[in-house]
């Protein structure tokens, strides 16, 4: 993403104008987006032309509108997001507070003016605009009958293909079938690998799965490529590497990045230091649970007494929730900031934020242990089913 | 085939009866014993009848599968017979006139036949014809098959055997050997695949060939996938289910051991070999409590490798006090658990006793095939609504498509229908397969492969429950179990992802609520609303699995209310349902 324009001033109201270059800036724009804001952008707006005659014409007119945001839509897998909003602007086409719809588009700058600009949100401008950090990763996971194919950049973690085919069992006297299976099932990984993998932009594929269907596949998959003389696979074949999983689901994905012979080949992935992170939290959930929290009361609670050193937030918290609430989880981050503690924004879309937002969506580790907050929390708290 | 007298008197009177509607029917029939039948109407006199009836008794036992619907009624086959001019059996003989209720039943279904007309040979497009004698030839077939189960089981109870272990402790070159020694594999095939391992250079692996049959097996020395066969001991018929020992491969050997009733532990008695397959990473504990949280109570412990330690007691008693030790902690009851001394490659105490002299100066218990033999076939729940857990899917020859499992409860017949879940379809059995034989009917207990017709073969997969379509099992995302935990690193917390083991699912699942920690062995609630779940605790917890899983209660089926949970690589909990939310 591109940083054209920034103006906040001392209230933290102000504006901001980037313009998005890839997929994954169309993620942050959408983690910054609030409802309220007001977005400027170049859009297409269909307009009723009434000839002199009487007949009535539509055209497609390419504009600039600004609008007050009132719903945001993301779409994962296709990486576009669209709002919608009031215009609020006097424009030529378009009356004052009728209702658009933007789809924002790559490589067009759009100003997204807010009345708070808060520590998170600038954090995420800086992030998104760090030029640094492009590394893509993409990943097979499998095992045998099912495989996902995942595309993993520092912020996201796309699931682009899965494949699900049920492979008969051998059993006494035939093994056919099972063989017969097994070729169809990589025949099909081998088709979604190649229809899904820009191998321009990605570094390095992994492979991974359980007991030796990794290394059966690649010897399926760079036998089929000279076979059908495939040049793509044959000069990619330095960036494949074998891990090893304990199972074919999406969330083994978390076990091949924490493996060390990949973090020293893709040496700090965002999605690398993510999963370290969580995997931290739950060994001292393991040895000191005194000083692991999780929860919105209580880290609140162990933020107040100065004790946080690590806070672990999902970015869903921050995302379109209303401003009270939005309001204290900033809070709660500028104040482990300010105490000198480190704050980690995880991806919702990455595997470890998944299970970091089934976890309540917070968690910090503590410098000291708190003696238990939780029985009183459980008695105020109500049953629920 | 023995024919009494009776019934050939009983015969003849029936057949008298039916003669003059029997004409009818008899320009319908499209039989392949055509031979028969021109004389039939010609002749009247009872040479050529007495004849033909003497030809039938003697003719092959070969069944249409159009017969198997009316084949349903046993009883009346006497009539039947008649009727269609073949000959049926069903593998066993039935005393028809054995009791008197039986014989007028007989009567009374005979009367019935000659009044429904185009009554002809083939089952297929009279449905009203079978579906009038039908319902009352169900409700006598359930009895049948609960007479025709004891009788079986007077004869050779079903055992289902799993044998688990740690990779490379033997199990595949001790069954393989084992069943060398039964004869169930020949010399010739002995042979060849000695010949070829040592040409593959894993000549050692002679025997686990038996039992390894895919390449990739062979090649790389392991078993991927429990193997799975059948061989029969003096008082039993085992069906035997090899498992692999890889960590893994613990998913197979999970669908494995859910349909087993016993199981043999191998563990290798060599120096250093036991304790690595003993410690915390080893798999000879984890398969153990793997076994016992499905379910299995009875357990024979194979000390294999006893000819690398030369047979020594000592070694022997070593091995079996820190097995006892760990299996008592397990729940396996210590007269339930046995130990034998083998060796799986040079075939000792396997299927006979042994004659090495070292061994029997100081063991005189069985060889591991008595042992077998002295398990206790467990009760099976033949009056619970059938259900079948599916374990495998494959298209066979012929229309339709073949599903292998286990039925956990009730019994099936040909031409039955069953509804299949989570898809909820219905289809019709059109054959049942136990052992590369054909069967009418089966039980619970009995491994089958079921020939279904009347549905996409896409739409099964691993997984599915096949169930009476009036009681069918319930599907959920959502239910309530109360698990044990094991020895974990990780504490279990709210959101925690784990694989959800059930029969022969597995599911990826997340734990929505940890809503109680009970007490072990008291079961009361000793913290409302944990923070985290670690070792050793009982808990009660929500899971909810991202696709739908058809479950039953613990509370109605034992053997499909358990479950196992499992977490990168490791098995971390197992459990039973207690309630299903939604």
């Amino acid at each position: 993403m591109k940083l054209l324009h920034k103006d906040i001033e001392k209230d933290n109201a102000g504006q901001v104008t980037l313009v998005p270059e890839e997929a994954e800036d169309m993620w942050h724009t959408y983690n910054l987006l609030q409802v309220g804001d007001s977005l400027r952008a170049s859009t297409i707006r269909k307009v009723q032309t009434e000839s002199p005659t009487g007949s009535v014409g539509s055209s497609r007119v390419r504009t600039t509108l600004t609008l007050c945001v009132e719903t945001i839509d993301f779409d994962t897998q296709a990486c576009q997001l669209r709002v919608k909003g009031t215009n609020i602007e006097e424009n030529q086409y378009v009356k004052m507070g009728a209702y658009h719809t933007i789809e924002l588009e790559l490589n067009r700058k759009f100003t997204l003016a807010k009345k708070n600009w808060d520590s998170v949100v600038l954090d995420r401008i800086d992030q998104a605009c760090d030029p640094t950090q492009r590394a893509d990763v993409a990943a097979v996971v499998m095992q045998e009958g099912l495989a996902n194919l995942v595309l993993v950049t520092p912020a996201m973690t796309l699931l682009r293909a899965k494949v699900e085919v049920t492979i008969p069992r051998k059993r006494k006297g035939s093994c056919t079938q099972h063989d017969k299976g097994l070729e169809k099932f990589y025949e099909a990984v081998m088709q979604a690998i190649l229809r899904h993998i820009n191998f321009d932009v990605v570094k390095c594929i992994l492979v991974a799965s359980p007991g030796y269907v990794k290394d059966q596949f690649t010897t399926y998959l760079f036998n089929e490529a000279v076979r059908q003389d495939n040049k793509i696979l044959q000069e990619n074949r330095p960036k494949f590497m074998l891990v090893h999983s304990s199972s074919g689901h999406k969330y083994s994905l978390k076990e091949v990045l924490s493996d060390p012979t990949v973090t020293n080949r893709l040496s700090d992935t965002k999605a690398a230091g993510e999963v370290k992170a969580l995997e931290d939290f739950y060994k001292m959930l393991q040895h000191e649970p005194d000083r692991a929290f999780y929860g919105l009361a209580h880290v609140e609670k162990a933020a107040e007494a100065l004790a946080v050193d690590t806070l672990l937030v999902s970015d869903k918290l921050f995302r379109h929730q209303d401003i009270p609430t939005r309001s204290r989880y900033v809070r709660l981050v500028d104040n482990v900031r300010d105490n000198g503690g480190t704050v980690r924004i995880f991806s919702s879309l990455h595997v470890s934020g998944e299970q970091l937002t089934q976890l309540s969506g917070v968690a910090a580790i503590l410098r000291f242990p708190i003696a238990d907050l939780s029985d009183a929390e459980d008695n105020s708290s109500s049953d629920e089913d | 085939m023995s024919f009494s007298l009776a019934n050939i008197s009983i015969l003849t009177l029936i057949l008298v009866h039916a003669q003059k509607s029997l004409d009818v029917s008899n320009h319908s029939g499209k039989k392949t014993n055509g031979k028969t039948f021109s004389p039939w109407r010609k002749c009247e006199s009872w040479r050529p009848l007495f004849a033909f009836l003497c030809l039938l008794f003697f003719s092959a036992k070969s069944r249409d599968a159009s017969h198997n619907k009316l084949d349903s009624e046993v009883l009346p086959k006497v009539a039947r017979m008649t009727v269609s001019g073949k000959r049926q059996t069903m593998g066993f003989d039935v005393p028809s006139t054995g009791e008197n209720g039986v014989v007028v039943t007989a009567t009374e279904a005979a009367s019935k036949r000659p009044e429904t007309p185009s009554k002809g040979s083939n089952g297929d497009e009279p449905m009203t014809g079978p579906t009038l004698s039908r319902s009352s030839g169900k409700a006598r077939q359930a009895i049948n098959i609960k007479a025709e189960l004891e009788k079986r089981q007077g004869g050779k109870p079903l055992l289902n055997l799993v044998v688990i272990g740690h990779v490379d402790a033997g199990k595949s070159t001790l069954m393989g050997h084992l069943l060398y020694l039964l004869g169930n594999v020949n010399k010739r095939t002995m042979h060849k695949y000695e010949q070829e391992s040592k040409k593959a250079g894993k000549a050692s692996f002679a025997y686990a060939w038996v039992l390894d049959e895919t390449g990739e097996e062979r090649d790389r020395g392991v078993t991927m996938d429990v193997g799975m066969t059948k061989f029969e001991t003096n008082s039993k018929v085992v069906t035997l289910m090899d498992a692999p020992g890889h960590k893994d491969f613990i998913p197979n050997m999970i669908t494995g051991a859910a349909q087993a009733d016993v199981a043999v532990l191998v563990v290798d008695a060599s120096r250093g070999e036991f304790e690595a397959g003993f410690e915390a990473g080893g798999q000879t504990r984890e398969h153990a409590l793997l076994v016992r949280s499905l379910g299995v109570t009875q357990l024979a412990v194979a000390v294999n490798k006893m000819d690398q330690v030369n047979w020594q007691q000592e070694r022997f008693q070593e091995i079996i006090s820190k097995l006892g030790h760990f299996l008592k902690q397990a729940g396996f009851k210590e007269s339930d658990v046995f130990y034998i001394p083998t060796s799986g490659l040079s075939g000792e105490n396997l299927a006979t006793r042994s004659s090495v002299s070292q061994l029997t100066s100081w063991y005189s218990g069985p060889s591991l095939l008595e042992q077998i033999d002295a398990f206790k076939a467990p009760q099976r729940s033949v009056d619970k609504p059938f259900r079948l857990c599916v374990s495998d899917v494959f298209k066979d020859q012929g229309s339709g498509f073949c599903v292998t499992g286990k039925i956990e409860a009730g019994y099936i017949q040909t031409g039955d229908k069953i509804l299949a879940m989570p898809p909820n379809e219905t289809c019709t059995v059109k054959g049942i397969t136990l052992h590369d034989e054909a069967l009418d009917w089966a039980a619970a207990g009995d491994h089958v492969s079921l020939t279904l017709t009347g549905m996409d073969i896409i739409k099964i997969n691993m997984g599915c429950v096949f169930c009476d379509p009036k009681e069918p099992i319930r599907v959920c995302t959502r239910f309530r179990a109360r698990v044990l935990i094991f020895n974990i690193e990780i504490p279990i917390t709210q959101g925690f992802p784990v694989l959800l083991h059930y029969q022969t699912v597995s599911e990826p699942a997340t734990i929505r609520k940890l809503i109680s920690v009970l007490h072990k062995s008291s079961g009361e609630v000793l913290k409302k609303k944990p923070k985290c779940l670690s070792k050793g605790m009982n808990a009660i917890v929500e899971i909810q699995t991202q696709r739908p899983v058809s479950l039953e209660l613990y509370k109605d089926y034992k053997e499909l209310g358990r479950f196992m949970l499992r977490y990168v690589g490791s098995t971390i909990a197992a459990g039973v349902v207690t309630e299903i939310k939604e």
